[in-house]
């Protein structure tokens, strides 16, 4: 018994279990501290909540780019920031034409949809390219070559944005329609956010049951699953790896519509941060699974959000909020050191890797 | 093998009595920078001239320019050669910035930098190199405080220091607004951290209350949780002296959170540019910022701004180009005072001599007002004033020219 109980967890999982038990110790005494203090009304914690999912559903639909790319090639797309800020930093420039001559205001609707249609369009044509050019010669060789390539990729694609449109930073305008806010059951919410996490909620529905009902989809799952198998049965592997990185790439391209009317700053750098954001949420969900990722990126903008004020006001931490990043990793040492495959991820770590 | 020892021995010598030579006729402790005839001085920049704070040290490199164009492109009929790195207002750029200028032995003085975060780490790695730098808008108190340390014994600065700024933003917002409450936000820079705490102490003393002092991180968007934080406090002012992207996004959101509707908002001469109003939008308008009173300026700045939209076919971008104008000004009046001129035409520039002429400036006449270091390197006439955004000048992504209130 004693040796079996030996076996099975090693000095170091013990450690680990130590400092993540501590950890949520903490959490849990600052979360006290905290609402005991009784400084946030219920109101407050309700603005957290959905600041935190308008944040955390953008993360979800980058990180979807992220974790489905694993799935069929398991490797990591470091260059998915990148496309997730070539489109809306291009459709930026349709925006713009859009509000100096008038039509913003007058068609808000068709213009919001026709900035989403070119921001997605180049984010998938983006995402295609570097498919084709930069990963497809690498596809047999060894798994860390991607992965350098992926950072090079990274790089030379926010020097061609700078090239190309400059190093400073563009504006979005104003959606007049997009301003102010609703009262919806007593609860007041931005419109903005509201708009955004409805849109990407409908996003995600829609890419989930495309990649769960549809023949692409079956196909897209069965590479995933066993490339030479399903070459055998008649799958196009080639084809369905481009449809992979074609559907992360309009996710990330609409997400960066979304950034934009959320935040309205677009710049080359602007996809470093929220794709690291975003590949956390895709590790934390449980990287190659959809809805973990999904999961994962809503948790974390929750933390973010919530976190700061909820685990470290009650500490007596000053300014805690320039702690929210801390938070979110956190966040993940915890998942990683109870659940290593993530909250949704499969045993993926034996069976493929 | 013999012959090969022989030949190591004499090439030892012969290498033994040059630099025994070179150092004995080093008069300069720190060495000397040779310059042959023709050839030029060289004079490097580290500025913020590419990323969201580009406005910042683009504003400065044009006054820079605009010196060396006034001076006829010449110093002691040598041509004035400009160089120059990004620094991307982070110690991390500040750091690399100053180790690439320190590997060039022609460099014989810098100007620079930008944002007091790129100086922090940079000054020391500079003056290693016997290279001293005056910098046209570090602001941060630390720079040229006593306790320093001898690392920084190269830098001066023509920037005002924001024990001042910091003191004229509290008495305008306690005793020309009247508020009792106030909150501050700064992003972790040397230069918001330290500007804010200035502010907030200058505020206490005057009687009213600091509700709290929050930070973001300068990368961040989402303001909208930490600005519900610090509406938990009720504060009647913000006062957030920080730098363009990050302060566009607390003016755009501040309105949308709960009970800050009303607040009253203050930035510093760090986002008071342009930029940040395209950044901001609308949601500028009726805000406030500190910065050097251009009014107060002396006669020449009228010659300088016509100059500039000569030059350039716009007006300055940022509060800092005279500042650096005057920088340069003062470069290269130290350097005529101590370069020594050789028979063959050459010059030579004693880098521990330039940099006691530098802080020996006293009385230069320049457009921000008469520069006179003292022995921290603090060398400017500080004139700050608040001024407040309108809808016009935001339209027109201008800088509003007349102040709204002067402590003076």
């Amino acid at each position: 018994m004693g040796q079996r109980f030996h076996g099975r967890f090693s000095p170091t999982d013990i450690v680990m279990w130590l400092i993540g038990g501590g950890l949520i110790f903490l959490a849990i005494w600052g979360a006290i501290a905290t609402l005991s203090a009784g400084v946030y009304s219920a109101r407050h914690w309700i603005d957290f909540v959905i600041f935190g999912l308008a944040q955390g559903s953008i993360y979800a639909l980058i990180a979807t780019g992220y974790t489905m790319v694993y799935g069929v090639l398991r490797m990591i797309n470091f260059a998915h920031s990148e496309v997730f800020m070539s489109g809306p930093y291009t459709a930026y420039f349709v925006a713009a034409a859009f509000y100096r001559s008038g039509f913003l205001d007058a068609h808000p609707i068709v213009s919001l949809l026709f900035i989403f249609i070119v921001s997605m369009a180049i984010s998938t044509g983006i995402a295609f390219a570097l498919e084709r050019v930069a990963y497809r010669p690498l596809r047999n060789a060894p798994r860390l070559v991607p992965l350098i390539t992926a950072i090079g990729a990274s790089f030379f694609l926010q020097y061609t944005f700078r090239g190309l449109y400059g190093s400073g930073f563009q504006a979005y305008p104003v959606f007049k329609m997009l301003e102010g806010h609703w009262t919806i059951l007593g609860i007041r919410i931005l419109r903005f956010q509201l708009v955004v996490i409805l849109a990407a909620v409908l996003l995600m529905l829609a890419l989930y049951s495309f990649v769960m009902r549809t023949r692409i989809g079956k196909a897209i799952r069965a590479v995933s699953e066993d490339k030479e198998a399903s070459a055998l049965m008649g799958i196009d592997v080639d084809k369905m790896i481009s449809m992979t990185f074609v559907i992360g790439g309009a996710a990330a391209g609409a997400a960066g519509v979304l950034y934009a009317v959320m935040f309205k700053q677009v710049h080359f750098f602007m996809g470093f941060i929220p794709g690291i954001k975003a590949f956390t949420a895709a590790v934390l969900g449980g990287i190659g699974n959809i809805p973990g990722a999904m999961l994962g990126g809503i948790f974390l903008g929750l933390m973010e959000s919530i976190g700061p004020s909820l685990f470290l006001d009650g500490l007596g931490i000053v300014a805690p909020y320039q702690l929210k990043d801390a938070i979110a990793f956190t966040m993940l040492v915890l998942v990683l050191i109870f659940r290593p495959t993530g909250i949704l991820g499969e045993r993926l770590a034996v069976k493929k890797a | 093998m013999k012959r090969t020892f022989a030949l190591v021995l004499a090439l030892t010598f012969v290498i033994g009595i040059a630099v025994f030579a070179s150092n004995a006729q080093a008069a300069d402790p720190l060495g000397d920078v040779k310059i042959k005839k023709d050839e030029p001085i060289h004079i490097a920049y580290w500025f913020v001239v590419a990323g969201p704070d580009a406005s910042l040290g683009e504003d400065t490199k044009r006054g820079v320019e605009i010196a060396v164009d006034d001076k006829g492109g010449k110093i002691l009929g040598h041509p004035i050669k400009l160089s120059g790195q990004d620094t991307g207002c982070n110690a991390e750029g500040g750091q690399a910035a100053a180790t690439k200028l320190a590997s060039d032995p022609t460099i014989v003085a810098a100007i620079g930098s930008n944002c007091s975060s790129e100086a922090k780490p940079g000054v020391p790695i500079l003056w290693k190199a016997g290279i001293a730098t005056v910098s046209p808008s570090n602001t941060a108190p630390y720079l040229t405080d006593p306790k320093r340390g001898p690392e920084y014994d190269g830098y001066l600065r023509t920037a005002h220091n924001d024990k001042v700024q910091g003191a004229v933003a509290a008495q305008f917002a306690f005793k020309k607004l009247g508020v009792k409450k106030a909150a501050t936000i700064h992003d972790g820079s040397v230069y918001a951290e330290q500007l804010q705490a200035v502010f907030a102490e200058e505020f206490k003393k005057l009687g009213g209350t600091i509700t709290s002092q929050e930070a973001v991180a300068p990368t961040d968007t989402d303001m909208r949780p930490v600005l519900t934080k610090i509406a938990t406090g009720k504060p009647e002012f913000i006062y957030y002296p920080i730098f363009i992207a990050a302060a566009g996004h607390i003016t755009r959101q501040v309105k949308e959170v709960t009970g800050l509707e009303k607040t009253n908002l203050m930035s510093a001469d760090g986002a008071f540019s342009p930029d940040f109003y395209k950044a901001a939008g609308e949601t500028a308008v009726g805000m406030f910022h500190s910065s050097p009173d251009f009014s107060a300026f002396a006669g020449g700045y009228k010659d300088f701004l016509a100059k500039h939209q000569k030059k350039y076919g716009e007006k300055p971008i940022a509060p800092f180009h005279a500042h650096a104008y005057d920088a340069a000004t003062m470069v290269f009046a130290a350097i005529e005072k101590v370069a020594v001129k050789g028979k063959d035409g050459s010059l030579t520039i004693g880098r521990k001599a330039l940099r006691d002429a530098l802080y020996a400036t006293k009385g230069l006449k320049g457009l921000t007002g008469t520069l006179n270091c003292d022995k921290f390197g603090d060398c400017a006439d500080p004139r700050i004033a608040v001024y407040q955004q309108t809808a016009e000048n935001i339209k027109k992504l201008e800088n509003p020219q007349v102040p709204f209130w002067k402590p003076y």
